[in-house]
């Protein structure tokens, strides 16, 4: 269990985070749903342990985030931050066997094993046929899906991995995705959660946190203003709340989730 | 390319690794063969099988001699400085995540020059109690360079920051470089020229001590760089990627700045300032044989070896008997080969 107790987080005088308190169950798939600036890629970068809580404290099972070592934690934790730039040209092969970091040593050659978990994380996010591309030169969609595949390598290992200990935090993965992007990496998610991952994605698109989340966190201004199933949380007050913009959610029948359709701005959302 | 329909499949580990000891191989084979042969090439015409010929004794054989103490350590010493500056440079344009980094990038031979010009222009004797003064001096100069950068770049508690480092190395070098024209411009003349053909670049070396007492530092620097190549290609993605792939990021961080400014060091203490092999040996690797830093490393130790000596024996045959710089032989015999390799990839 990934848990945030009391965190606050600050950047020089700037309060980004206040007071956060939730919790990812194992297997659990959590959205992070916020409007821009309100503090969800400061959330996921402190439960990720790459920003130490100014307050409050991050632990995962019964043990402080910061007591384990970067080695150790990547064994258990991947991160797909929202956009991957390359200083040089790696193709795709390379960037998803970098995913083996932690298992190898400074010069040792990926052996058999690591080539399956590579093969696999290629197979699962549908990159196969991008094998020896290079990355520069991928879409964005294919890039997603690239370093999505590195994160699943990075999590692979021979123990048993359906005890659900394994977490996969997503910043904003269809940020910059058209339509069947979006789609395709949504049910990726999915089926990814199905296999037993546990799964936290920030995002500010309703629709996606409708179809994806199991359990929603409404981040606001660095505070969190609900959290709880999706079905729960998010209603057209909800949405009123947090984007300052008048809503009809309704329930899709073929999509078989909710549906957020926006109305009209009711005020500035940015102030509380 | 175009993208093939049938599913590229992942390669066995078997081949990765045949790969990897073929491009070493390569590599290696050609800096071994250029060591071999730059030791012939000179005045005195001599020939490898009578420098190994084991039937001569040592003491009777001019061409063993010739070989082995006129000419080898200068080759040697081409090999170390060349690999030791392809190598930084490699480091430090992953560290700083720029293509266009060099080991000269954050001061480290604006400090090295600056300590070898004092000492030539005081005039204080070339060597004291049988030390050389001016190695000494260069190197105790970027040893100030590297320590003020580091310092500056601690700063700020986050972390090291590579925008600090890099705009504090090259404000560095704006600095360093006006006190070296001051210098200059209060020196007299044979002074100013001999500090200007040392800034030029100049491996000539003609016995084994300057390389014995370089050693040990370049040692400890390729000893770290090893531990760093699988470190190196997740920094070149970003602090972060790397941090959550399991780097411990400041610590590679450290040990590939303090390194790299070591070998920069040690080199520059060497050979003066050799510019242009420490920027395009590494992306000539590249292009050659791919950015994975298990490769590229090794691999551009051994092209920087191979390259810097095969300049070195241009430099002194092109004219001969006039010796010239050899840093001005590194960048008009390497740039056009490296736009050559540029425009073949294309």
């Amino acid at each position: 269990m990934l848990r945030a107790d009391a965190v606050s987080f600050k950047y020089g005088a700037d309060t980004v985070l206040r007071d956060v308190s939730l919790s990812v169950p194992p297997g659990g798939l959590v959205g992070v749903l916020g409007p821009n600036g309100s503090g969800k890629t400061t959330l996921l970068r402190v439960l990720a342990g790459l920003l130490p809580p100014s307050s409050g404290r991050v632990t995962l099972g019964n043990d402080d985030l910061g007591s384990f070592s970067r080695r150790v934690l990547a064994k258990r934790m991947a991160m797909v931050p929202q956009e991957t730039h390359m200083a040089f040209d790696y193709d795709v092969l390379e960037i998803v066997l970098m995913g083996r970091y932690p298992h190898l040593r400074a010069f040792q050659i990926e052996g058999t094993d690591d080539l399956r978990y590579a093969q696999h994380a290629l197979a699962a996010t549908g990159t196969s046929q991008l094998c020896t591309r290079g990355f520069e030169t991928l879409s964005g969609g294919e890039k997603q899906r690239v370093v999505i595949a590195s994160a699943l390598t990075q999590l692979s290992s021979d123990v048993d991995t359906t005890d659900q200990s394994q977490i996969l935090l997503l910043d904003e993965p269809t940020a910059s995705l058209d339509l069947g992007y979006q789609l395709e990496v949504s049910q990726l998610i999915r089926s990814l959660n199905q296999r037993g991952i546990t799964i936290v994605v920030s995002t500010h698109d309703l629709n996606f946190a409708a179809r994806v989340c199991h359990d929603l966190v409404l981040l606001r201004s660095g505070r969190i203003l609900a959290t709880g199933p999706t079905e729960d949380v998010l209603d057209a007050d909800a949405v009123t709340q947090l984007f300052g913009v008048k809503a009809h959610v309704g329930y899709d029948q073929a999509a078989g989730h909710r549906l957020v359709v926006p109305i009209d701005r009711t005020h500035p959302s940015s102030e509380p | 390319m175009t993208i093939g329909l049938a599913a590229t499949s992942v390669p066995q580990t078997e081949s990765l690794r045949r790969r990897f000891l073929l491009t070493q191989a390569i590599f290696g084979g050609a800096a071994l063969l250029v060591c071999l042969i730059a030791p012939l090439v000179g005045p005195t015409p001599i020939r490898l099988t009578r420098v190994f010929d084991g039937s001569i004794p040592f003491a009777d054989n001019i061409d063993a001699q010739i070989f082995f103490i006129a000419r080898l350590p200068r080759a040697v010493t081409g090999a170390l400085v060349g690999a030791a500056l392809a190598t930084a440079g490699v480091v430090l344009q992953a560290l700083l995540r720029n293509p266009l980094a060099t080991p000269f990038t954050l001061g480290v031979s604006s400090g090295a020059s600056l300590g070898a010009m004092i000492v030539i222009v005081l005039g204080i004797p070339l060597s004291l109690l049988g030390v050389p003064v001016v190695p000494l001096a260069s190197f105790s100069g970027s040893l100030v360079a590297v320590g003020v950068v580091y310092v500056l770049s601690r700063v700020r508690r986050q972390g090291l920051s590579t925008h600090v480092l890099l705009l504090a190395g090259v404000t560095l070098n704006s600095l360093f470089s006006a006190i070296i024209l001051f210098v200059q411009y209060s020196a007299n003349m044979a002074e100013s020229f001999q500090a200007i053909r040392w800034l030029m670049g100049n491996l000539d070396v003609s016995s084994y001590a300057p390389i014995l007492s370089a050693l040990p530092l370049l040692g400890a620097a390729f000893v770290s760089f090893a531990m760093l190549p699988r470190s190196l290609n997740l920094l070149a993605l970003g602090a972060e990627h790397a941090a959550m792939r399991g780097v411990d990021v400041l610590r590679a961080q450290r040990l590939a700045f303090v390194s790299a400014s070591l070998a920069t060091g040690a080199a520059v203490s060497l050979g003066g300032p050799i510019g242009f092999v420490g920027i395009i040996v590494p992306h000539m690797v590249r292009l050659l044989a791919g950015s994975d830093h298990r490769t590229l490393l090794p691999a551009s130790a051994f092209l920087g070896a191979a390259f810097l000596v095969t300049c070195d024996v241009v430099a002194r045959t092109l004219m001969a008997p006039v010796e010239l710089p050899v840093g001005i032989i590194t960048a008009m015999l390497g740039g056009p080969f490296f736009l050559w390799l540029l425009i073949r990839h294309r």
